[in-house]
């Protein structure tokens, strides 16, 4: 259990949010011009990384706004919170 | 040396401290037939039948840590085979088959019990799914029994049928239970070594090398080594090791807890299971109950869930089971579990030529430990995936014709 930065209404326990996957996965832009192989993994694949992840979550039980959380997958130490459509901090695995 | 009751007799006159070991600890040789990543149960069982059914010889089973430290003695220890789907159900229950003669085969006490599951449900929509379930499970040849509300209570007679959310029938599976999970490790183990498969502990494979769209060898902690082939059994790390071989899996990587009460008498003679209220609960030889529920929805690799989890746990076996309210839980404790997006896991070949992998098994893979191991065997022996392997390929999330146990089963497994 960790406490989690929401970017609107600051630090929260964790148990007010709900994480939902990788971030940073953007749709294709024509689906129907996709094969199978490039659907399957829109759809399925992630990187799953031991070290830095990029994930979005839900302030479910505050502001029920998303955003996104880079956090250490190792020690679950999160590094940054921020919003939606932000790019991805240009930070090194601290 | 064989286990029994006369060598048990013999061994007494030199007070036990002739045993001799269960398994050694070889060097590392520089080349293998085969080699399988990962000594957990899944992986000593592979390498078994490798060197059992198939007759390979030069495997070796590489370990991170030590055998039976992994996911493989750290789960609940529930066997079942009552799936919904055709696919799972064989899988499973070829698993149940495995598991039934598998003291003998192995010659080390397993501990398998099959005291009967209970699936508990809790609305009428649960009445239907468990229905819908079990004559799926008759379909396909698998033992399943509809109780009603009265017939459960004559069978766990201090349940709380009239909780909150009151348990208004079940799903038995006669067939189910529970096995001691690090018997099944060391029972393996001792088994393959005994047909020559080496057994390479705190043996850490650190890359993979692959040339022309084939793997040729691995490096590890304690030095590289050449192989034909490669099966990875992984439970926890199945996306760093495809990483290694260059491609990507269908995987997210959770924690799942776990944890146990102090010991108790005897009272609960079966295992206990709702998705409903979301508990599975079991009483241990020891007599401690062990308990469990799902996953943490967070990536980690952490192997340590949150604390409310634990709570989530503990509320719905509270409201079933008033009588265990005052009972001190002694241990809790997680794993890394690899899930994939229909809860079935993946069996067989990757885009690397020789590279077979065993993973994705989510939070029920002990169950399947010896069925598992047996169809992929087969696989890395054939290169190709026999009849119970085929539907759990890497290709189904591109088909489109996922095992979608997720939605099946919805949760526990």
């Amino acid at each position: 259990m960790f406490v989690i930065k929401c970017p609107y209404c600051g630090e929260r326990d964790q148990t007010e949010f709900v994480c939902h996957g990788e971030a940073h996965i953007a749709r294709p832009e024509k689906p129907a011009d996709i094969n199978d192989e490039e659907w399957g993994n829109y759809l399925f694949f992630r990187s799953n990384p031991k070290g830095t992840h990029y994930e979005r979550w839900t302030h479910d039980h505050g502001c029920r706004r998303w955003f996104n959380v880079m956090r250490d997958t190792v020690s679950d130490k999160i590094i940054k919170t921020y919003k939606m459509g932000e790019s991805k901090p240009d930070i090194e695995n601290e | 040396m064989k286990y029994s009751i006369l060598n048990l007799v013999r061994n007494s006159f030199s007070y036990h401290e002739n045993w001799q070991k269960a398994w050694s600890s070889p060097e590392l040789k520089s080349e293998y037939d085969v080699v399988i990543v990962g000594g957990g149960g899944h992986g000593l069982g592979t390498a078994y039948y490798l060197a059992k059914e198939f007759g390979v010889k030069n495997i070796a089973v590489f370990e991170k840590g030590w055998i039976g430290g992994g996911n493989t003695g750290r789960n609940t220890t529930i066997i079942r085979s009552n799936y919904l789907w055709d696919e799972s159900a064989a899988l499973y229950d070829h698993a149940i088959n495995l598991w039934e003669g598998l003291s003998g085969e192995l010659n080390f006490n397993v501990m398998f019990s099959q005291r009967g599951l209970f699936h508990l449900a809790h609305s009428v929509h649960d009445l239907q799914e468990i229905s819908r379930r079990g004559y799926s499970n008759f379909l396909n040849g698998i033992d399943a029994e509809l109780l009603n509300q009265e017939q459960v209570a004559k069978k766990i007679p201090y349940m709380n049928m009239n909780g909150r959310y009151p348990v208004l029938g079940a799903l038995l599976q006669r067939r189910a239970g529970t096995a001691r999970h690090d018997a099944v490790a060391w029972g393996y183990a001792r088994a393959a070594e005994n047909l020559g498969v080496e057994i390479i502990q705190n043996c850490e494979v650190k890359g993979i090398n692959v040339s022309n769209g084939k793997v040729i060898g691995l490096e590890t902690n304690k030095g590289s080594v050449k192989v034909n082939k490669v099966g990875l059994v992984p439970a926890g790390h199945s996306s760093v090791l495809a990483n290694m071989a260059g491609f990507s899996l269908p995987i997210n990587s959770v924690p799942l807890q776990a944890l146990v009460s102090e010991p108790i008498k005897p009272i609960l003679d079966c295992v206990i299971m709702s998705n409903a209220v979301h508990v599975y609960v079991s009483q241990s030889d020891k007599g401690e109950l062990v308990v469990g529920a799902g996953s943490d929805a967070y990536n980690s690799y952490s192997q340590r869930g949150s604390f409310d989890m634990i709570e989530h746990m503990m509320a719905p076996l509270v409201e079933l089971f008033p009588i265990f309210s005052r009972l001190k839980m002694l241990r809790t404790w997680g794993g890394i579990v690899d899930v994939t997006p229909d809860r079935s896991p993946i069996i067989g070949k990757t885009p690397v030529e020789n590279l077979f992998i065993n993973c994705g098994w989510g939070t029920g893979g002990f169950k399947a430990t010896p069925g598992s191991a047996h169809v992929f065997a087969e696989t890395v022996f054939k290169g190709e995936p026999n009849k119970i392997a085929t539907p759990f390929s890497i290709e189904r999330h591109f088909s489109g014709a996922l095992v979608d146990e997720a939605a099946a089963a919805a949760v526990a497994h």
